[in-house]
């Protein structure tokens, strides 16, 4: 059996894991559902709601799952969604 | 929606024109992420909005160069190229940028095409290739492949296709290069290579058109045209062209040509000055 030598990084304390911001525009949404398909972290679902335009926009299940790895913002075919970092100053 | 969310910017939103936002693409199109891609890549150049111009032809991609908030022209059928030749030989400090589509570009276009590419004018040639001319209902053009079915050809297509990249290295393209609108961060590279490198640099986009090529080949939306790019799309960089197929099993993508060659602009310029000092 391998011996398991992992152990907790030395500098866990200092490192802070980025939190993210989703942000959809709503209105923009023509609903293709990229974003929902391609996410790695299943941040977005479907949802009910109808914008201006008559279509689904995606509906947030978890932002604190999004690893903001920028995919949703980069194949989105309608500048609709985008994430950006939480500013974290006054704590989140 | 919060207040701080009604007043969040998108973070491409300079580089479009508003009021003509949105776009008349159909949901899922491919040419939407090829102008977001192509605004990445401005954005990550930090490339100053004067000195870029977007020339389209016509067809449905064609409307691209009335939403980029640059200095553009909207040509007629197949002329984008003749058109940036001239931009770019007049004005040789600026980005000249052609982003049209495959009936536009090698259908009525394609003579523009190989010979801008043998001169090495320095102008970068985005394609987005959807198989068919989408704004006029679907008809087949010169990259369907064989066996497709498209409006026109309704019982399979029984012509061959062009293969762009090849079409393109044997002009004599400097650079070379094919993706999918899925590959949105190597697509960005890609655009970004182009866009610093002179002579004739041409970037091919495969792009879903659900509405006009997936729903007549079995793939009824964009996701479903996108799970096709993914599970069939192969990376070959700087592999031979010539091999670089398209069919439903297999899309061969990557960069294929990467070479220097004077450009056509600096040639005639050189031979301007030795010719003033003679
Ligand atoms: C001289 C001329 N011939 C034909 C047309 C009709 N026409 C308009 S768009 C188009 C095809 C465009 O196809 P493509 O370049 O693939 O662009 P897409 O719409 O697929 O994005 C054609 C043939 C035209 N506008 N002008």
């Amino acid at each position: 059996m391998p011996v398991r030598i992992w152990r907790k990084p030395l500098d866990a304390e200092k490192i802070k894991v980025k939190k993210a911001e989703v942000h959809i525009l709503k209105n923009q949404c023509k609903g293709c559902g990229f974003c929902i398909e391609f996410c790695p972290k299943q941040v977005l679902e479907t949802s009910d709601e109808l914008n201006i335009k008559g279509s689904h926009p995606p509906k947030i299940v978890d932002e604190t799952k999004c690893a903001l790895c920028g995919f949703c913002t980069a194949v989105c075919p309608d500048f609709a969604i985008f994430t950006i970092e939480k500013d974290c100053k006054e704590g989140c | 929606m919060t207040k701080k969310q009604l007043e969040m910017k998108h973070p491409y939103e300079r580089f479009l024109r508003k009021e003509r936002m949105p776009h008349i693409w159909c949901e899922g199109c491919g040419n939407g992420i090829i102008l977001n891609c192509f605004a990445r890549a401005l954005d990550e150049l930090d490339i100053d909005l004067n000195n870029v111009v977007v020339v389209s032809g016509i067809g449905c991609i064609g409307r691209i160069s009335g939403y980029v908030n640059a200095d553009s022209f909207h040509t007629t059928h197949g002329r984008p190229i003749a058109f940036a030749t001239g931009a770019k030989l007049a004005k040789p400090e600026l980005k000249v940028v052609v982003i049209s589509g495959d009936g536009d570009l090698f259908a009525i276009g394609g003579n523009h095409f190989i010979h801008a590419a043998r001169r090495n004018v320095d102008i970068k040639v985005i394609c987005a290739n959807n198989f068919v001319y989408g704004m006029t209902g679907g008809q087949y053009g010169p990259t369907t492949p064989l066996e497709a079915w498209t409006t026109t050809t309704p019982y399979g297509n029984i012509e061959q296709a062009f293969n762009l990249v090849h079409l393109a290295a044997a002009s004599g393209a400097v650079y070379v290069a094919r993706w999918t609108a899925l590959h949105v961060r190597r697509l960005t590279e890609s655009i970004k290579k182009a866009l610093q490198k002179e002579g004739f640099s041409f970037v091919e986009v495969i792009s879903q058109c659900p509405e006009i090529y997936g729903r007549h080949n079995k793939m009824k939306t964009a996701i479903s045209m996108m799970k096709w790019f993914k599970e069939a799309s192969e990376v070959r960089n700087f592999s031979d062209p010539a091999k670089a197929d398209i069919s439903p099993s297999r899309i061969i993508v990557g960069e294929f040509v990467d070479v220097e060659k004077p450009s056509y602009g600096r040639l005639l310029r050189e031979m301007k000055a030795k010719l003033q000092t003679e």
